[in-house]
């Protein structure tokens, strides 16, 4: 068993633009199940981090409990960590990002954290506009206490030593809708190539985003049965489409026949090409993309990709006119206005 | 491009860069592995089986195998594999128990070796094993051929010399010393059934410049000036001398010199110091000993004052390359420079000579007058005589000299035999897997990060005092330990099963180097820019899987796999897996 990650990496590894190479966004070691997909979705943060030039000093994870949850500590391992309580990690961005609207706060949750004993939180967060990138390692089951069906494991699925699930699954993706998120995507452990672009969109939108990542338990649920597995959700996902991420200040460089694709500018000024968007969905009206998650629902197939996004979105600080400096950076002059300001307040309420 | 035939035994073993670098091909991870679990005497035999001379090897070795270690692609440094050999040598114990028994009962044919150098030496060693009746001709008093009379002792002491020459000439070869063979045709009258010719390459090239005829008395060929030495012919040189030549032999002739009187040595060389031919570890060693190296000096003349010799002069050139890397060497036009000298050591190069080899023997010479040789089987055109070392091709080292060796005693072998000598035999592979458990395999597979550890040297005056002193200290057994554990376990095999993978990424995700990539099939041109880092390094291999499900394929590039079994370990389904692919080259007789 291997405790450590040998130090050599590739000698002609891509250097990013604040010359970087990717070994910079790694973490430790995993310690999860060999194959789990949660291994898979860190790579893609790694990868997408490094990509995008971010200052690892200037990103923040947060997370919950769970295998999910333990994740965060296989990357960015250069980066600010929290790993609170069960289900309450919405909260402690609440706290962070108001404090300080600087980093780029990724949350790290699982289908438990988020939908079992964290969902109160999840709702309210999405409601509250948080500026942050919430990802869900959405695996089916309980994993880290043996496999137990999860609320998002579909209705029929079974996993490894248990019976079909009774109960209907909670699709978070119609449930972040519902609650008004301004970015929703799903996507699947095992498709690097779409994952990659919708994690570097997430993280330039602006207000809150939401990827679903359907990520197998190799240990409890990757057997003929389940919904959750490598091999049913190969067979049964259907992509919204494809979509292209162009960083700010890059040349586009892919071309598409016209016609065929829509061109986003996001907030950060990169621009996110979607290409052979299914005819059934416009992701830039919420009514369309409910209608698509309910349809695919219906039909037993998995919808992935960008499944909404909202051109315009605002977020917490626009909302509350919060401050634009962190609240460290304020000193006594700027929190206490003085006894003459006190004294004009005072006079207005007479 | 097609799916990797795994089953080709040269696919890993060119994976195991140092082992396929090294002429003989010895299994060097294997051997290392031993020497960190602190078998001596194991990690011995099997070095002796492939290279005959660890002992001596690991003290001489031209090492090719170093510059191709994989540590030097991701670091500065490679193993130290030439000095970890010595200390399996060093520290061995008795192993005359292990070495093969020779049978009282013959087989019938008589084979004759001209020559008692390292590729006679290795031909007998594989063949008296086998019954043959081996007779050996040397002219000099000793067996040993050139590791006797051109290597000084301070670099290869001359107990383990004989030690390792005598484990063969004790398997009942009948040795003839002090007696120049200066008849082949004389030998094959003698009704030998097979004739080996490993003469070498006696004959060192002078320069003949103006001034040589007077100076003659003080200017000497290196190779026979080290024999001289080492016969205890010579016992002394003048204090200033110089040594031109750019060569192992030249270094060798330059600390020599330091130890017989010789307080003003130097080294001068046409080349730029880069091109120089001799290895740079022997260009350190000749310097740590204050010997400088001028370099871009071609010698004009010998300078002569009332018939004696005062020095020499030298033009000052610069090295030009044209568009193919051809060199030529320009005059700067600056003034001759002039250097004192009381004797002159010429090293400039050897070559073969067969003034004793009549030419009416069915032997094919070359237009340069070397004799066509094949290169495979090692026969001449006259069947019955086979050729091997510096002899058969010109100029090599020690480990080539036992590569051709044992191919010549498999072609003798097959010919004593009656059977065709171009039927080689394949080579002995073996691939196990190496787990041992989940997650735990039977070889250490940590990635040390420690720097290449410095042999340690005698002190400087202590050794340049006596030239018998012998200047490498030779790794202690707890540095050698931890320089063994430099080592990366090339030869344990990352082996895919296409039918087993579930196409998770987690291989790709948690490989250090960027190693594995799973990727639509392309051409193997296009395939290199597509992975997850360039495969830039073409002299390395892509493995490529079968299709896998997802219309993808598996593509690794073997370049700088560090063999930490991590892809394995991560591996959910066993798809991966680490086998110890062990590659011999076969023996005669085996």
């Amino acid at each position: 068993m291997s405790y450590q990650i040998p130090k050599f990496r590739h000698p002609d590894l891509p250097v990013n633009e604040l010359g970087y190479t990717k070994a910079d966004y790694e973490g430790a070691i995993s310690t999860l199940c060999a194959g789990c997909g949660h291994d898979s979705i860190s790579g893609a943060i790694v990868k997408a981090c490094h990509e995008m030039s971010l200052e690892p000093h200037k990103i923040a994870k947060l997370s919950g409990i769970g295998c999910s949850s333990k994740s965060p500590a296989y990357f960015l391992g250069k980066s600010h960590g929290f790993n609170s309580v069960h289900g309450r990690m919405p909260s402690v961005v609440t706290g962070a990002a108001m404090a300080n609207r600087e980093l780029l706060y990724l949350g790290i949750s699982g289908d438990g954290d988020t939908a079992s004993i964290g969902m109160g939180q999840f709702a309210h967060v999405i409601r509250r506009a948080l500026n942050m990138v919430y990802i869900v390692m959405n695996n089916g089951c309980y994993g880290l206490t043996k496999g137990q069906d999860s609320a998002t494991a579909d209705a029929g699925s079974a996993s490894k030593k248990g019976d079909p699930n009774p109960f209907a699954g909670i699709d978070l993706c119609s449930l972040a809708l519902q609650m008004g998120a301004t970015f929703v995507a799903r996507s699947f452990s095992g498709d690097k190539t779409q994952l990659l672009p919708l994690i570097k969109a997430a993280i330039s939108h602006r207000g809150f985003a939401l990827i679903d990542v359907v990520s197998p338990c190799v240990t409890f649920n990757n057997n003929p049965g389940s919904t959750k597995s490598y091999e049913y959700v190969r067979e049964h996902a259907e992509a919204t489409g494809t979509v292209d991420f162009v960083p700010i200040m890059h040349e586009i460089t892919t071309q598409y026949p016209p016609g065929t694709t829509q061109e986003v500018t996001m907030h950060d000024g990169s621009v996110l090409h979607l290409h052979k968007v299914s005819e059934t969905l416009d992701p830039f009206d919420r009514v369309s993309a409910m209608t698509a998650l309910e349809q695919h629902r219906n039909d037993g197939s998995i919808l992935t990709g960008l499944i909404y996004l909202d051109k315009n979105s605002r977020d917490l600080h626009d909302m509350l006119q919060t401050s634009q400096r962190p609240l460290n950076q304020l000193d006594e002059s700027d929190l206490c206005p003085g006894n003459k300001m006190l004294v004009n307040i005072n006079a207005s309420l007479r | 491009m097609k799916p990797t035939d795994i089953k080709n035994p040269e696919y890993f073993h060119k994976v195991v860069d140092c082992q396929y670098a090294c002429p003989s091909h010895t299994p060097v991870p294997e051997y290392i592995r031993l020497i960190a679990a602190r078998r001596y005497g194991d990690a011995y035999m099997v070095n002796w089986h492939s290279n005959v001379f660890p002992g001596i090897l690991g003290r001489t070795c031209d090492r090719p195998c170093e510059p191709a270690c994989r540590r030097v692609r991701v670091e500065e440094q490679p193993v130290a594999i030439c000095r970890l050999k010595r200390v399996a040598a060093d520290n061995k114990g008795d192993i005359r128990e292990r070495l093969p028994a020779i049978p009282k009962k013959k087989n019938g044919k008589r084979i004759a070796l001209i020559g008692a150098g390292p590729a006679s030496l290795t031909v007998a060693r594989d063949l008296a094993p086998l019954g043959y009746r081996i007779d050996i001709y040397d002219n000099q008093f000793a067996g040993g051929g050139m590791m006797r009379s051109q290597i000084p002792s301070f670099r290869l002491p001359i107990e383990v010399l004989d030690e390792e020459v005598n484990y063969i000439l004790e398997m009942g070869v009948n040795s003839t010393f002090d007696v120049e063979v200066d008849s082949l045709r004389d030998i094959l009258n003698k009704d030998y059934d097979a004739v080996f010719v490993g003469t070498g390459a006696p004959r060192g090239k002078g320069l003949n410049l103006p001034g040589l005829e007077d100076a003659r008395e003080h200017v000497f060929l290196g190779i026979d000036w080290l024999a001289s030495v080492a016969f205890e012919h010579t016992d002394r040189i003048g204090k200033r001398v110089l040594v031109l030549g750019g060569g192992n032999t030249a270094m060798d002739c330059c600390r020599t010199s330091r130890r017989l009187g010789g307080e003003e040595v130097r080294v001068v060389v046409r080349s730029p110091f880069e091109d120089m031919k001799a290895s740079p570890w022997e260009k350190e060693d000749a310097m740590h000993e204050g010997i400088p190296i001028y370099n871009n000096h071609v010698p004009v003349e010998f300078v002569l004052e009332d018939g004696k010799l005062k020095g020499m002069t030298f033009e000052k050139v610069e090295a030009h390359y044209d568009d193919d890397g051809k060199r030529s060497l320009v005059p700067t036009g600056e003034d001759l420079v002039f250097m004192e000298a009381d004797d002159v050591l010429m090293a400039i190069g050897q070559e073969n000579a067969f003034p004793w080899i009549e030419r009416d023997l069915g032997i094919e010479f070359d237009k340069w007058d070397m004799p066509v040789v094949d290169s495979t089987t090692f026969q001449s055109t006259n069947e019955r005589v086979f050729f091997g070392g510096d002899a058969a091709f010109g100029p090599e080292n020690i480990i080539t000299a036992v590569a051709h060796g044992h191919q010549a005693a498999v072609s003798i072998d097959l010919f004593c035999r009656g059977e065709p000598v171009t039927e080689r035999p394949p080579p002995q592979v073996n691939l196990i897997s190496q787990k041992m458990g989940v997650h735990e395999w039977s070889y250490d597979n940590a990635v040390e990060m420690d720097k290449r550890y410095a042999v340690p040297l005698a002190p400087l005056a202590a050794s340049l005092k006596n030239r018998k002193v012998e200047v490498e200290l030779g790794f202690d057994v707890d540095t050698g330990y931890k320089e063994a554990e430099r080592c990366l376990n090339c030869d344990v095999q990352t082996v895919f099963e296409e039918v087993r993978c579930i196409e998770c990424d987690a291989c790709v995700d948690v490989c250090p180097t960027d190693c594995i990539s799973f990727v639509p099939n392309r051409e193997e041109e296009d395939l290199r820019g597509r992975l997850m880092a360039p495969a830039s390094n073409l002299a390395q291999d892509l493995y490529v899987s079968m299709d896998l499900p997802t219309g993808r394929v598996m593509v690794k590039d073997e370049n700088v796999c560090l063999h930490c079994g991590l892809c394995a370990e991560r591996c959910p389904t066993a798809a991966w897996d680490m086998q110890k692919f062990l590659y011999n080259v076969t023996k005669a007789g085996q």
